[in-house]
């Protein structure tokens, strides 16, 4: 079946089969392969996407649910090769090691702050708890959104 | 991070970016950016996809397997079982011993059958449960202990003795006036990198294979998958690409033959890619060890023996069981000087999931052990658990009970000091606090009720690199050049970069010692020699030693060019891209360099090591690394939930390379230490995994993982590239039981099992669910039915 989507402001079209999820149709068939695939079972957040404005695990959505939404993925976010002051903080902070989990992180940690600009240690933490990291024991991560919280505007 | 400097480099170059600073990761844009490679993110036209076929049974006899329904699927382009193994049927890396796919028999759940190629990863799934196998299903071994017994089957020819090795020191009959005991269980705890095992095979049309894959080490990988495949090593390239975290879980195969195999038989590129559930199947895991000690002291608190005796399960196959054996016996005492010892330390094939490799690697699970030990001989003697483990600290110029002289530096006495004196967070008030800050966080359990706070001190110290007479090495090429009117360092190695940030410290080296700030760290692939394992917090000593030797190489060249044009000159160096001469600027490297490249390989071998002999006596390691934690906890001892409030740690790193990512291993290291003191463990039951999956095994959240306060000592390693040791592996040894002990000091429990769960601590006795009371007994009906609950 056919399934017409906007991603990252563009629109797109592409085949897809049944069953495919939106995480699938992303990277495989229209090779964003910036959000990833830790678990394909929404506990690791790895895949985080918004869908019309919502924060969503990507794995978890059905493609045909995605028909004419608009979805922005991690490649949305930085303008050219102009970073998100997220992405900024992340690198500033040391908050990638391996970077798997970076993508994923880097949309919650962006949907945190677009919904509370100055988020306590406590609120960071919990709005981050989907999301998780193997390599880095989250204190470059909570002090790379603290950052981020200074410098967006 | 408060740094205690005890050296200083003499000359520091006025290079940016050279060893010492905080550089950033050369792969951190792409990174951030959702661009950068992973292994399970290649793509090429026309490509197949693999997909294995899995045993469900942890033992049985394979009769038959019959492909060919699966093979007439439309979409499936192959289906192969070990028949079309072309050579080596077998693999491991001490020992191969595991079949590429099964026959005859299984041994583990999960074990490798069958594989297709198909044109769309569910076309794969579906032709696997196409194939049928006929099982016949036995009995399987399913813990360690009956797989030493003598009626137990015989997993392999060899027996179901992996290895054992025997520590013998001083007098084995050394009688003690305080004399304490303990049994310590480790649970099978498992890597879980988050990028999935995977990669991708391309037929070269000539019979040969190019793999571009997540892995450890890629001459390894190489040399098994050409084994198997019956071709000569070159016609095997492998080349990394973006790995999603490694942690030991990528140092066997898991996915190279299978794709190669599958690429050459359909001639099309095949990628793989594990999900998580078969990903907790396809790689091996953290040991589960059960450890019985005795620990005798004089009265006044001086070791005078350590009696244990280890078993360890190494699962099906043998993946670097040898080695974790051998390493679990020799730092089965400690850091301490241990005048008699006796350990034995057992290594058994069962039917479980293969173990091997994880970060920390057999030092793990006897840490958790002696520690325990400590603070139950403390508590004995009456003294203050840090004075007990100072008073006993080990020292260089003594011996290590293997035998072997502990070499400068061993700050045990140090960091424990040091430890202790970093301040302690402040006791808030319980009551009336952000559930955030309480154990049981948000669920809303306690708000302050029934919370106990409790210290806990542990050290630990490991082997950096491979040990017991391995010729343990690594080869770099440098190169310089100009390109655009620059010069430009070009780094060539195999080694891995699995996010620990080896790529940083290799260029960090080139800029030091060639004073060039253009360094390019190239992607690592088998063009260039073995760089062997990113494991054993081994990178930055031998791959960082053979960088570091090349660059002086080709300095050495740049010098002699200098001289040649410039007559003798006195205190030649290079910065910022100039040659300097005592101290004045006296030409550009451009100019020296013209349009020439200058390349060196060096090839670093460590010192050598020696295997143990008889008696688990020699010169088994070449350098050891120490770190010392606390650990303040917060207990809610009605329901055993727990909030670890602050690690502290003290850990000596020789030179701090590069200060962030130094932090960073060191935090992340705690997080899974975290893990195994409180929540992760594959639970097996009948020799299957229970718990495949991110709902079920836990590994820590950002609310789980508290700050970490920490201070790095630098007492340089005078053998070592800047006096550099190791760092990886210490932060997940002794935080451990450093977390434990501050459990058994809130709740006075005995804690003798890790991950120490709730039930544990509020003391549920373990019965078997048979003698638990039965929906239909008369016992069950008052137990929180729903009426009753509606009623109160
Ligand atoms: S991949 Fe979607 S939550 Fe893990
Ligand atoms: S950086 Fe590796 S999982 Fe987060």
């Amino acid at each position: 079946m056919k399934l017409r989507l906007m991603v990252n402001g563009e629109s797109r079209e592409t085949e897809v089969r049944e069953g495919e999820s939106l995480l699938y149709v992303l990277r495989e068939r229209l090779g964003l392969f910036g959000s990833k695939n830790a678990c394909e079972q929404g506990e690791c957040g790895s895949c985080s996407v918004y869908l019309d404005g919502e924060l969503v695990c990507a794995c978890l959505v059905l493609a045909g649910q995605a028909e004419g939404s608009e979805v922005v993925t991690v490649e949305g976010l930085s303008e050219g090769e102009r970073l998100h002051p997220v992405q900024e903080a992340f690198l500033e902070a040391g908050a990638v090691q391996c970077g798997f989990c970076t993508p994923g992180l880097i949309v919650a940690a962006h949907d945190l702050l677009s919904r509370n600009s100055e988020p306590t240690e406590a609120e960071v933490r919990e709005a981050l708890a989907g999301n998780l990291c193997r390599c880095t024991g989250y204190e470059k991560i909570l002090t790379a959104v603290q950052m981020a919280a200074e410098t967006t505007p | 991070m408060t740094t205690t400097p005890t050296r200083t480099r003499p000359s520091a170059s006025r290079t940016r970016g050279g060893i010492g600073e905080s550089v950033g990761r050369p792969d951190g844009v792409p990174k951030v950016k959702g661009e950068f490679e992973y292994s399970s993110d290649l793509h090429v036209e026309g490509m197949l996809w693999g997909a294995t076929l899995r045993s469900p049974h942890p033992h049985a006899n394979i009769r038959s397997i019959y492909t060919s329904d699966a093979e007439a699927m439309a979409g499936v382009f192959a289906v192969l079982t070990h028949e079309d193994v072309p050579g080596r049927k077998v693999y491991g890396m001490e020992i191969p011993d595991q079949p590429v796919l099964a026959w005859e028999k299984v041994r583990y759940q999960g074990e490798a059958v069958a594989l297709v190629a198909a044109d769309h990863p569910e076309t794969a799934r579906l032709a696997l449960g196409k194939i049928r196998v006929d099982y016949e299903v036995l009995e399987p071994v399913t813990d360690a202990e009956t797989a030493m017994s003598e009626d137990a089957p015989k997993l392999h020819l060899s027996g179901n003795e992996l290895r054992r090795v025997d520590v013998r020191h001083g007098d084995p009959e050394a009688a003690a006036e305080v004399v304490v005991e303990g049994e310590y269980e480790v649970g099978m705890q498992d890597q879980a990198f988050l990028g999935p095992e995977s990669g991708l095979a391309i037929p070269d049309g000539e019979g040969g294979v190019d793999l571009y894959i997540s892995t450890q080490w890629l001459h390894v990988d190489q040399d098994q998958v050409a084994e198997s495949l019956d071709l000569p090593p070159e016609m095997v390239r492998l080349t990394l690409s973006g790995v999603g975290g490694a942690f030991g879980g990528r140092e066997d195969l898991s996915m190279q033959i299978h794709a190669c195999m599958l690429a050459l038989h359909t001639s099309r590129p095949v990628k793989m890619v594990y999900g998580r559930e078969e990903s907790f199947h396809g790689h091996v895991h953290r040991h589960p060890a059960k450890m019985r000690y005795e620990h005798g002291a004089t009265r006044d608190g001086k070791l005078t023996y350590v009696k244990a005796n280890l078993i360890f399960d190494g699962g099906a196959y043998a993946s670097s069981s040898n080695a974790v054996c051998l390493n679990a016996a020799t730092f089965a005492c400690g850091p301490y000087d241990v005048p008699n010892a006796r350990i034995e330390s057992h290594m058994l094939y069962t039917n479980n999931p293969p173990c091997g490799a994880m970060r920390g690697f057999g030092a793990v699970q006897v840490c958790f052990a002696h520690e325990a030990q400590m603070d139950k001989l403390a508590e004995k003697l009456g003294m203050d658990p840090v004075d007990l483990r100072l008073k006993n600290a080990i020292e260089p110029g003594m011996k290590f009970p293997f035998g072997q002289e502990v070499p400068y530096p061993a700050p045990v006495r140090e960091i424990l000091g040091r430890v202790r004196e970093i301040p302690m967070p402040d006791e808030q008030e319980a009551m009336g606090r952000d559930l955030r800050e309480l154990p049981g966080g948000v669920s809303n359990t306690t708000h302050g009720e029934g919370v106990r706070r409790g210290v806990g001190y542990a050290v630990g110290f490991k082997n950096i690199g491979f040990s017991a007479g391995f010729d343990d090495y690594s080869t770099a090429r440098i190169s310089l050049s100009i390109e655009d009117g620059e010069p430009v360092v070009r780094v060539y190695t195999a080694a891995a970069e699995v996010g620990q940030g080896l790529v940083m410290v290799q260029a960090q080296i080139a800029r030091t010692e060639l004073g060039v700030e253009n360094v390019v760290v190239e992607a690592a692939d088998t063009r260039t020699g073995s760089a062997g394992s990113t494991s054993a917090s081994r990178q930055s000593y031998v791959t960082g030693a053979a960088v570091k030797e090349a660059c002086e190489k080709v300095r050495e060249r740049i010098f002699e060019l200098v001289r040649d044009e410039f007559g003798e000159s006195d205190e030649l160096a290079i910065e910022d891209g100039n040659i300097i001469s005592d101290g004045r600027e006296i030409a550009p490297l451009m100019e020296i360099l013209d349009d020439g490249e200058i390349s060196e390989i060096v090839e670093f071998h460590h010192r050598a090591t020696h295997p143990l002999d008889e008696n688990g006596q020699g010169d088994a390691h070449f350098q050891f690394a120490f770190a010392a934690h606390r650990a303040v906890v917060e207990v809610d001892v009605e329901l055993g939930l727990v909030r670890v409030v602050e690690i502290a740690t003290t850990q000596d790193v020789g030179k701090v390379i590069n200060p962030k990512a130094l932090e960073g291993q060191i935090e992340g290291g705690i997080a899974q230490g975290l893990g195994l003191a409180l929540m992760e463990e594959i639970r097996i039951q009948d020799g299957e995994i229970q718990n495949a999956s991110f709902t079920d095994y836990l590994i820590p959240t950002i609310l789980d993982m508290p700050p970490v306060k920490m201070e790095i000592l630098e007492l340089a390693d005078p053998e070592a590239p800047y006096g550099l040791k190791g760092v990886g592996e210490p932060p997940t040894i002794a935080s451990t039981p450093a977390i434990v002990a501050a459990l058994r000091n809130a709740t006075a429990m005995e804690l003798g099992r890790i991950p120490v769960r709730p039930e544990h601590i509020i003391g549920i006795p373990k019965k078997p669910p048979d003698e638990l009371p039965q929906p239909e007994s008369s016992r069950y009906s008052g137990i929180g039915r729903l009426e009753d609950r509606r009623e109160t």
